[in-house]
């Protein structure tokens, strides 16, 4: 394994071998893990402008005591749709979409190690998405995100309505699930050589961790939602009480995967500030240890609190009184990396760059919701506040200000890396400060509403119970947000094609994905980066590339890897090359798999049998011929006979040698 | 915040706040909130000048010098990075937390304990209404729930249908109705008030108006009520238009669904409403109980309640004015 500082490599004749082919059938069969990403990105903000939408039309409704905007039944279709989309299709999605660009840039690999069930897991979360709000024909979930059995049994909610929902979160569950998997063996065995544990940039420790909470919390969510299905469908009586089942049990099941999946939002969520604040403070992220170690911490304590979201259901004090100190000790670890990134800035420059200050507006944002996510945990003063517009105001704080702000900064961050070209920091700087007024005024007056009484999902409330005024200011700063978000879906259209040129590394950051070229070629890395530290890009400069070994363990790793299809696989723990793992080519296989289970969730919707069984005889014949056709996928491209290698080009720093900018969405 | 609360509190209306405590119980709670509030004020202060010191100290030295990384970048002036999180991230919260959890087991420990003397209220959540019964004196109400200022209540609550939850801050915290289950709610009243609550668990398309009152009264007054209620009082309908009403409620649907004591009306898929005229509110405190609410309730209680169960009547106008006119006497 020598070691050259550039590898030489024709740019064109190998993007050729990596290449989609054009149009709709390279949509349709892509299996690069980049243009996944991508449209992981752009549908979750489909869904994510849909549901601002809604909550836009509710705040219309609650402007106003006895307001007649929007009758009971579509408020409360919103309500549900609101948070569905906002966890599953968005939250959720988004960060896998992020995960799915950035980690094979961050650990220096050329994919994904399962890029066609990459591919897979995308499809099945779009179709499941589509099936979800599919229902807007026929009525959509009512019942609330998170359900509430009996309510969303077939007795008290005999529509559609609820299928929907509850087939829904079953079908997208599996998307997260192979996603996690994905991920994980990613991770683990596809990291460039020298990028040991505990080089991993901390976004790609958070996404370890999100992924082994998926796997863990989902089933939980899937047997929830499953075993309500079978009741509804099947006649089963799980948690039907007048047949002996019970419907605290679903309570339990749902929370067991619900809490830990706030930590699953919230754990990647705090990784990109791990990677914004140290880039914008011109140091390393203080602390790397502890906060790599809070995120391990706060995966294992995440599942030992689900029962403070059922605190006013009746259980022993003594259990109940277990949750509530769990529920406090799973601060501390949230605290370290409060401070770690408080002293990353302290010691450092600040730039007050776009993600800067949405990353400045998350650490004062997370702050209160921290601080009401404790109060919360205090089992008495929960009693007064759960189920209230306390409640409300503390989830938004959380989720969408410590979670969607860190991912608006991310897009700040990232996109120059994915499009090539820089995001107008004017109006994204201008785009911080309404999303952070306006979010301030819709989501603080929240909590003095819960404190007056007001209940959450109402849709309507009575003038002389003094809530009105309150609810006006937060319809006000509603759409302020609201317009603060649509400047940077301006932004973004606008600079995607008149955006300036990125360069590699506009912010002078540490990691990996900032070596390539923006946005990086099909192949990721012509030759695999070697890596020393954990901050390659400061501490390595030139960045070395490996060269092709003779061995069978180190012939990928140069730009004969490339050439190959091939990316190095190293040992999960100190990363010493392995082998190669070959990159499959293009198919349509996944899509046609997740079309097949498509057609089987519609055939349970609409309970015909035939239906049912066309969607699993497509999945399992497509699937069959993915298992069975991976030989033959593998073989090595007829080019690579006479594929030249030239010497003249230096990788990497031609522009135009890579794709044009604007080229890299999918 | 506390501040706030009292602007909002004193500008418009009268909200039922938790903080406006007018029981030991939900006193209790307000007093932790005091505590948290206190506690969580100097953390939000303290942390978030943290912050705004770092940003400011680091902007400050970015100036003269040049931008960018330094490598291998470890500046050694001020504290260490391990003492900002030692004592930020582990110390300073470790005692704040280790308060608040003795706060919480104090406190829990009072709350919801079994007390001598405990008056039996059971209410059953419905959609979208609260059946109330004193079993003791069987006496059934519904969505006002009459106790005795000074002495404590054990509120048994459950569910024969969906899961809601039982809500009137300024006297205790909610717990939920649960099919299946009986849960107590414990806590006495300490001043008289009529104390508005609300179902607090999403429980379907009325949830918005399952509301309730708690009519705390000096003891005499709670029991001249109890009194007039257990002997069947205000039962015979007042006059001839209300003895015609009797008789249409009767012959008609309503008494397939509602119970009036001492009538062959004995439905009991709808409220009670041997107590009606005295009530202050219809369809689980969403209008006032005025003589044209009620016409119209009866006509249409889609028009006051979508979504609500009751269906609609098609009674003539004279037989709505005179089951109104019956309904208004029970008293």
């Amino acid at each position: 394994m020598a070691i050259v500082e550039t590898p030489a490599v024709s740019e064109n004749e190998l993007g050729e071998l990596w290449e989609d082919a054009p149009g709709l059938p390279g949509f349709f069969s892509t299996v690069d893990h980049k243009r996944i990403g991508m449209r992981y990105i752009y549908t979750c903000f489909f869904f994510f402008f849909l549901a601002g939408l809604m909550a836009l039309v509710m705040r219309a409704q609650l402007a106003q005591p006895d307001a007649k905007v929007v009758g009971p039944q579509l408020f409360n279709e919103l309500f549900t749709m609101h948070g569905v989309t906002m966890i599953f299709l968005f939250n959720t999605p988004v960060l896998a979409g992020f995960g799915n660009y950035l980690i094979p840039l961050q650990i220096g690999t050329r994919d994904m190690a399962f890029p066609r069930l990459n591919a897979f897991s995308y499809w099945v979360f779009l179709l499941g998405g589509i099936f979800m709000y599919s229902s807007f024909l026929f009525g959509m979930p009512d019942g609330g995100w998170f359900g509430s059995s009996p309510l969303v049994g077939k007795t008290f909610s005999p529509g559609l309505n609820i299928d929907f929902w509850g087939l829904g979160i079953v079908f997208t569950g599996l998307s997260t699930t192979v996603g996690s998997m994905n991920f994980i063996v990613t991770i683990f065995k596809l990291r460039a050589p020298g990028m040991s544990l505990n080089r991993m940039p901390i976004f790609v420790w958070s996404m370890l961790v999100f992924s082994f909470m998926a796997i863990f919390a989902v089933p939980a969510v899937t047997l929830a939602t499953g075993l309500n299905e079978l009741d509804r469908l099947f006649g089963t009586s799980f948690f039907v009480p007048a047949l002996g089942g019970s419907a605290l049990l679903y309570q339990h099941l749902f929370w067991f995967w619900g809490h830990p999946e706030v930590y699953i939002l919230f754990v990647p969520a705090t990784g990109m500030i791990s990677q914004i604040v140290p880039a914008f403070s011109g140091r390393p992220l203080s602390g790397y240890l502890w906060v790599a170690g809070s995120l391990v911490t706060v995966g294992f304590i995440s599942f030992g609190v689900w029962v403070h979201h059922m605190f006013a259901t009746g259980m022993p004090a003594v259990a109940m009184a277990f949750f509530s100190g769990v529920s406090l000790i799973i601060t501390l670890p949230s605290g370290v990396q409060f401070f770690a990134w408080i002293a990353t800035m302290w010691k450092g420059r600040v730039r007050l760059t776009t993600p800067m200050l949405f990353a400045i507006g998350f650490l004062l944002i997370f702050l209160l919701g921290g601080i009401t996510g404790v109060m919360v945990a205090v089992l008495p003063f929960d009693w007064q506040v759960t189920d209230s517009y306390f409640v409300v105001a503390h989830l938004h704080y959380v989720l969408n200000g410590a979670v969607v702000f860190p991912i608006f900064g991310a897009i700040y961050y990232w996109m120059p890396k994915m499009t090539g070209r820089m995001l107008n920091e004017k109006l994204g700087k201008l785009s911080f400060w309404v999303m952070f007024v306006g979010f301030n005024i819709t989501f603080f007056p929240m909590h003095i509403l819960g404190f007056l009484g007001m209940p959450r999902r109402i849709y309507t409330y009575d003038n002389g119970l003094g809530w009105a005024g309150l609810n006006a200011m937060v319809s006000i700063g509603s759409a302020i947000f609201g317009l603060g978000t649509a400047i940077t879906l301006f932004n973004w259209i606008w600079s995607r094609r008149r955006g300036v040129a990125a360069g590699d590394d506009p912010w002078d950051a540490d990691s990996l994905e900032w070596s390539t070229t923006s946005p990086p070629p099909h192949y990721n890395f012509a030759a695999i980066p070697l890596v020393a530290s954990r901050h390659p890009l400061w501490d390595q400069r030139p960045l070395p590339f490996a060269e092709s070994g003779d061995e069978p363990e180190t012939s990928g790793l140069g730009i004969e890897g490339a050439i190959e299809r091939e990316t190095p696989v190293t040992s999960g723990i100190d990363t010493r090359p392995e082998g190669n793992l070959q990159i499959p080519h293009e198919t349509y296989l996944p899509f046609v798999v997740a079309l097949g289970l498509s057609v089987l969730f519609v055939g349970l919707l609409v309970q015909a049998v035939a239906v049912g069984a066309a969607g699993v005889a497509l999945a399992v014949v497509a699937a069959w011929w993915w298992a069975w056709r991976t030989e033959e996928d593998l073989a090595p491209p007829d080019v690579e006979a006479d594929a030249p290698v030239r010497d003249d080009v230096p990788a990497g720093a031609p522009a135009g040698a890579g794709p044009e900018p604007g080229d890299g969405a999918g | 915040m506390g501040l706030v609360v009292a602007l909002a509190a004193g500008c418009s209306g009268d909200p039922p706040s938790m903080l406006d405590a007018r029981a030991g119980e939900a006193r209790r709670i307000a007093g932790v909130w005091w505590l948290m509030f206190a506690l969580a004020t100097i953390v939000y202060v303290v942390v978030a000048a943290f912050i705004v010191v770092a940003v400011v100290r680091g902007r400050r030295e970015t100036a003269g010098q040049k931008a960018g990384p330094e490598r291998p970048s470890e500046r050694g002036d001020g504290p260490k990075d391990d003492t900002f999180i030692w004592f930020g991230g582990i110390v300073a919260p470790v005692i704040i937390l280790g308060v608040l959890a003795v706060v919480t087991v104090n406190t829990t420990g009072v709350l919801r304990k079994q007390q001598q003397g405990e008056l039996r209220i059971q209410v059953v959540g419905k959609r979208w209404w609260w059946d109330v019964r004193y079993p003791e004196d069987r006496v059934t109400t519904a969505a006002e729930i009459h106790i005795p200022v000074g002495r404590p209540v054990d509120i048994e609550l459950t569910s024969d249908n969906v899961i809601h939850s039982f809500w009137v801050p300024q006297l205790a915290g909610k717990l939920d109705t649960i099919p299946g289950q009986v849960n107590h709610l414990r806590l006495r009243a300490t001043e008289a008030g009529a104390f508005r609550g609300e179902c607090a668990e999403y429980c379907g398309i009325q949830h918005a108006h399952m509301s309730l009152v708690v009519i705390a009264e000096p003891p005499v007054d709670f029991d001249r009520w109890m009194i007039r209620r257990r002997g069947g009082a205000g039962l015979a309908p007042t006059s001839e238009l209300a003895a015609r009403g009797q008789v249409v409620f009767t012959r008609e649907a309503c008494a397939g669904c509602h119970t009036i004591r001492g009538t062959q009306a004995t439905g009991t898929v709808g409220p009670d409403l041997s107590d009606f005229g005295s009530r202050r509110w219809i369809g689980s405190v969403t209008v006032a109980n005025t003589a044209a609410n009620l016409a119209r309730w009866i006509a249409d209680p889609e028009s006051i309640k979508p979504g609500n169960l009751m269906p609609p009547t098609s009674l003539s106008s004279d037989d709505r004015d005179a089951i109104a006119a019956y309904l208004e006497g029970l008293k």
